[in-house]
């Protein structure tokens, strides 16, 4: 949790860590969320930067995954969900009514926290997203987004003599990381992550650590964690939220090295969570 | 009556055997000094149990099997002219026996032979009755008094009462099983017979079906009448029909209700579809007859088309109705199988409900979606009362949905409808079909219970 | 892993215009495939309604009959020419006489055989009935004059109630141009009334479709399900206890399960045969009655019962069965006292809806010879009857108007009793149910 870590993972990408200050891709002002009756998320005021990578952390229930999910809309398909507050994409409100929330989600990619292969081919699975929003027609550029995507997931060694398997049969962190290739397949701008490491074990970890340290000069990520660790290690910037709020959001080196708030160093320090 | 009454004397035996077996064991305390084994009720249970099981028991066989006996007995007695005659002649004598014995009318007026019998009979008749009663009852004070005498406090009353409890449930279970038996063994008995006169490749593979030629004896089993194909074409042909219809929209309802209808629409369309479940065939049948088939043939005329009054089309529709409720609840159970998290990821992706439902909902719950079609088809199969209502007896060898069709199930109902012999080749034959409609079901449901325990597997 | 080519995420892929042209195609799907499903909806509860309005507009006449007013003139002459008051001689009496001159004193100016025989026509055989039953109830009657409301024939009461037309060529009608003028001056003078049809409520069957009842059928129904449920219920639940809490897992046990779910699927009529077969053949129980028609609806029913059972003593919690074994019950005791009670209500449901299917049963009692014209009330579960459904099949096979009306009327008594059972079945389920 000390600065080195921060710097080895800032100096290893290509991005320079204090210039220029990275344009904000999505920003949060007042964002409320409830689900019937109860609050789940307290008036959020965030801005997450292009091609970074912000990391959600805080206890379970604290509000992140939910967060996280007002961001491609997926609380959509909860019906007693209701979203308030201004969250925009690019400067665009997400729940504007003129807000094309397929389009939206094919810039807002998701990954989720349980590996979800659809049961059919490796293939399949990697084309379904570009097949449904038109972007490619012939089998030929199919086979190159799959192969582009499946390389991008740092899955494309592993599997390229089987494509035709189903996506079911692969280990856990292949299957995380076939999600990620599939999520990468629509070319969205953005990336969410809900925990998809806490299913996998060390080794599968590291694997999809390493991946996402890798995508971000393309894509804006944003994971959610309950590893403070695997925030350290992945994240430029890092949010804290507690009980439905968010505590404070700034420099992961700076969060874990010297909070300013005390909840944030409890957290940090494994005083509860 | 005889018999209920004398069920009820059991029962009130078993009664007195409950009480004289609670007091006893409380009595053989000794004032409390000795302690007992069970609760009391237990030793009255238990004595109950042994007055009333046994001769229930012997009651039960002796009415189920006094009624051969006695006529056997009787037949034994006839004159030896009468007991050489063929075996459905005979039979035909033991009826008229037995009808003039009930009061009933007989087919021909009494000989004295037969009033001789009828005399037999009804004596044999009331013997096996007082007989009945005597062992009922003997049977069960018997028991009474054997149990009682058990009754002591050391004995585990508790441990022996759910012995016998646990026979029973065992025998309940065994019921199931008895019932499937009883089933095989009885078509395949009467099919035996069938085919012991026709011959089964003629059945099977025959291309006319008129039964009706078999009625007089001496021509049984007389060329080609009984070749059953025509009537398995029209099986075939109604059950796709109605296949047609019933699976694209029960599918169709079903993903509808799961995923777009708002919840004011599925909170009353679901019942309605349950009311369209629970209207029973004789219902449908008499829709059809009476609104699908005069509108299918009217709507085909005015298109130009010769429908016949009784056509394929009408049927199948009508039982294609019947089977969407089937359909759609079975696919709405297998289409909320599978896991929400592959919707969300295709939701994830950017994809559009009806994009999410086409291309990864539906594939993945197509084996569970394809054994309910099985299951749906099988049922289709089987249904008798819309066919026989809104088909007909026509035997047409055809493919066209336009023309009359007959079923398997329409046949073995008009041949088994009223006074059979059942030596004649033509009442036989329906057993015959039945073994088919048997066999053909039963394989498309294990079939299908196949599919549906191997999907279950893919998601545990 | 950084070396890849992946594109870096160019906006316009998913914003540009050519975007949006897609977008607009696959929303045009997506309502395309709503619109399926609605429509697919949409049909099967139309054809839902459309066999309940066949059913209710053929049928909702029935429960009223076309009655005429006639001055009767009980004549002693002719219905007790001996004087002697003996209700055994009412009944040989010529009450078709009685009727007849009724009608001609009203139309005193019809003469010759065959327009009498046509104003004979206006009534039901019914009527008289209905006349010998006054006097044997009131002998006093005898030699008086009383207004009477009689039962008019099937053809007049179709006429009267719109299901046959008027306005059609006369050789094409049931009811010829001198009936409706007859009728018509009834009509007017108010001697046609359609009355409430009790008889449809208290008589069995009969030929003439205006005499028609459901109450033979109801009670023949009611005296089957009894006997089902008097069979499949405790070897149903006892069969499920077994198979959930005490069958080891064995081939066996294996086979028995596999079985129930088989026999749930076997075709109705398949069972028909069993009793056919087994029951009638075998050992000679008497046809048509309910008492067989019961033990094949029973067998039908029982694999429902057993599966629906199971499924009520599994949801019902191991906590419970721990702690009344934890204080020292026997494994009989804490299933008699404590799961079985609890999984009552769902046993019950099912067992309810197992018999409501039960009731709609028709193909197996065919073959058993449940169909049978039974003209009297059954008595008992050993006397010949028939049974609701099956008595609604009878009906259907007649070809005369007056049967359409009554088979609906049939089917309509036969809905009411199953939706009562299914109301039952709801409230039960409501009123338990349980959320562990």
């Amino acid at each position: 949790m000390d600065a080195t870590v921060t710097t080895q993972n800032v100096s290893g990408a290509t991005v320079p860590v204090p210039m220029p200050m990275p344009a904000s891709k999505v920003a949060a002002r007042g964002v409320n969320v409830h689900y019937g009756a109860k609050h789940a998320l307290k008036s959020v005021d965030i801005d997450i930067r292009e091609n970074q990578v912000t990391a959600f952390i805080g206890p379970s229930g604290c509000g992140k995954s939910t967060f996280l999910r007002c961001i491609n809309r997926m609380n959509d398909t909860i019906a007693s969900c209701r979203v308030t507050g201004d969250l925009r994409l690019d400067g665009q409100d997400i729940y504007d009514r003129s807000v094309d929330v397929v389009q939206l989600r094919a810039r807002v990619g998701m990954v989720f926290q349980k590996a979800n292969p659809f049961p059919k081919s490796i293939f399949e699975n990697v084309a379904y997203g570009p097949k449904i929003h038109g972007l490619a027609t012939k089998r030929s550029e199919f086979e190159e987004i799959v192969e582009k995507s499946l390389r991008g997931a740092g899955l494309w060694e592993e599997v390229k003599d089987r494509l035709d398997d189903p996506g079911t049969g692969l280990s856990g962190g292949q299957q995380q990381r076939l999600c990620i290739a599939r999520a990468i397949a629509v070319s969205p701008e953005v990336i969410l992550m809900d925990e998809p490491c806490s299913a996998l074990d060390p080794i599968a970890t590291a694997h999809v650590e390493e991946l996402i340290d890798g995508l971000k000069s393309d894509y804006t990520i944003v994971i959610v964690t309950h590893n403070m660790q695997q925030a350290a290690r992945v994240s430029q910037r890092t949010a804290f939220f507690h009980l439905g709020t968010l505590v404070e959001e700034d420099d992961t080196a700076k969060i874990f090295t010297n909070p300013r708030d005390e909840r944030t160093q409890g957290y940090i320090t494994g005083r509860y969570g | 009556m005889n018999t209920i009454f004398l069920l009820c004397v059991l029962l009130v035996l078993s009664a007195v055997g409950y009480r004289m077996g609670k007091a006893s064991a409380v009595g053989r305390q000794n004032g409390g000094t000795v302690r007992l084994h069970s609760l009391p009720s237990y030793y009255g249970y238990y004595v109950a149990l042994w007055c009333g099981l046994p001769a229930l028991l012997l009651v039960v066989l002796w009415t189920a099997s006094s009624d051969w006996i006695v006529k056997s007995l009787v037949v034994s007695a006839l004159p030896d002219e009468i007991r050489a005659l063929p075996a459905d002649k005979l039979s035909l004598v033991v009826t008229d026996i037995r009808n003039i014995a009930a009061g009933n009318i007989a087919s021909a007026a009494a000989t004295p032979a037969v009033q001789a019998a009828v005399d037999t009979y009804l004596n044999l008749a009331g013997m096996a009755r007082s007989a009945m009663w005597l062992v009922g009852l003997a049977a069960a004070m018997f028991g009474l008094l054997l149990a009682r005498s058990h009754v002591a406090p050391s004995m585990r009353a508790r441990n022996r009462v759910e012995g016998i409890i646990g026979a029973v449930l065992i025998v309940c279970s065994v019921i199931a099983v008895l019932t499937t038996v009883g089933i095989v063994l009885s078509l395949v008995f009467e099919a035996a017979r069938f085919f012991v006169a026709i011959p089964a490749a003629d059945f099977l593979f025959g291309l006319t079906w008129s039964p009706q030629t078999a009625i007089r004896a001496d021509q049984v089993g007389s060329s080609g009448a009984f070749g059953a194909v025509p009537l398995f074409t029209g099986t075939l042909l109604i059950a796709t029909i109605s296949m047609l219809v019933a699976v694209p929209v029960g599918l169709m309802s079903a993903v509808y209700m799961a995923d777009y209808a708002p919840a004011r629409v599925r909170s009353i369309a679901k019942p309605l579809l349950e009311i369209l479940a629970g209207i029973p065939t004789v219902v449908y049948g008499f829709f059809g007859a009476l609104t699908v088939a005069p509108f299918v043939r009217e709507a085909g005329a005015l298109a130009g088309l010769e429908v016949a009054s009784q056509s394929g089309l009408a049927a199948g529709l009508v039982m294609g109705i019947m089977i969407i409720p089937f359909v759609s609840s079975l696919s709405d159970d297998v289409i909320n199988a599978v896991p929400q998290s592959m919707r969300d990821a295709s939701y994830g992706l950017g994809a559009t409900r009806s994009e999410t439902i086409k291309k990864v909902v539906l594939p993945a719950a197509l084996p569970g979606i394809a054994a309910s079609v099985i299951l749906a088809f099988s049922r289709a199969l089987g249904e008798t009362m819309i066919v026989v209502m809104a088909a007909g007896l026509a035997a047409n060898l055809t493919a066209n949905p336009l023309n009359a069709v007959t079923t398997v199930t329409v046949h073995i109902a008009a041949l088994l409808v009223g006074d059979q012999e059942f030596d004649s080749p033509k009442t036989l034959s329906a057993f015959a079909l039945g073994l088919v409609l048997f066999a053909v079901t039963l394989a498309l449901n294990i079939l299908a219970m196949r599919i549906v325990r191997k999907y279950r597997e893919q998601y545990e | 892993m950084t070396d890849m080519s992946v594109p870096a995420a160019p906006a316009s892929r998913h914003t540009g215009p050519e975007a949006r042209l897609r977008l607009e195609k696959r929303y045009a799907s997506e309502r395309r495939f709503e619109r399926y499903g609605m429509a697919a909806l949409s049909f099967a509860i139309a054809a839902l309604f459309l066999l309940l309005w066949t059913i209710l507009s053929n049928g909702a006449t029935a429960f009223f009959q076309t009655h005429i007013r006639l001055e009767v003139h009980f004549d002693p002459a002719t219905i007790d020419p001996d004087g002697k008051r003996d209700p055994a001689a009412f009944r040989q009496a010529n009450w078709a006489a009685v009727a007849r001159a009724a009608l001609q004193e009203k139309f005193p100016e019809v003469r010759g055989r065959l327009p009498l025989r046509q104003l004979d026509a206006l009534l039901s055989d019914g009527a008289q009935i209905e006349l010998l039953r006054m006097v044997s109830a009131d002998p006093g009657l005898l030699g008086q004059r009383r207004e009477v409301w009689l039962l008019t024939s099937s053809d007049v009461d179709m006429i009267q109630k719109g299901h046959s037309a008027r306005d059609v060529p006369e050789a094409s009608r049931r009811v010829n141009d001198a009936q409706l003028s007859w009728l018509d001056r009834l009509a007017a003078e108010g001697r046609l009334e359609k009355r409430f049809n009790t008889r449809f409520f208290t008589a069995a069957d009969s030929r003439q479709p205006e005499l028609v009842g459901v109450w033979g059928g109801v009670v023949g129904s009611f005296l089957t399900l009894g006997m089902t449920l008097l069979l499949a219920f405790p070897m149903g639940v006892a069969a499920a206890i077994y198979l959930e809490e005490y069958a080891p897992k064995n081939r066996f046990t294996d086979l028995i399960e596999v079985n129930i779910n088989n026999l749930a699927a076997v075709p109705s009529i398949v069972y028909g045969l069993l009793g056919l077969a087994v029951f009638l053949q075998f050992f000679g129980m008497p046809r048509s009655a309910p008492i067989v028609g019961g033990v094949v609806l029973a067998l039908m029913s029982l694999p429902i019962i057993i599966i629906a059972s199971r499924a009520a003593l599994r949801s019902v919690p191991p906590s419970i069965r721990e702690a009344a074994l934890g204080i020292g019950a026997s494994k009989m005791q804490a299933i008699f006292h404590h799961i079985l009670p609890l999984a009552m209500p769902g046993i019950m449901t099912g067992t309810i809806i197992a018999l409501a299917h039960a009731l709609g049963e028709t193909a197996p009692l065919l073959m058993i010879g449940m169909v049978a014209f039974v003209v009297d009330i059954p008595a008992g579960p050993l006397s010949p009857s028939t049974v609701l459904p099956v008595q609604i099949f009878m009906w259907a096979d007649n070809p005369e108007r007056g049967f359409v009306e009554k088979t609906s009327a049939a089917i309509m008594t036969l809905l009411v009793f199953l939706l009562l059972m299914n109301a039952a079945a709801i409230w039960l389920r409501k009123k338990f149910e349980r959320r562990w």
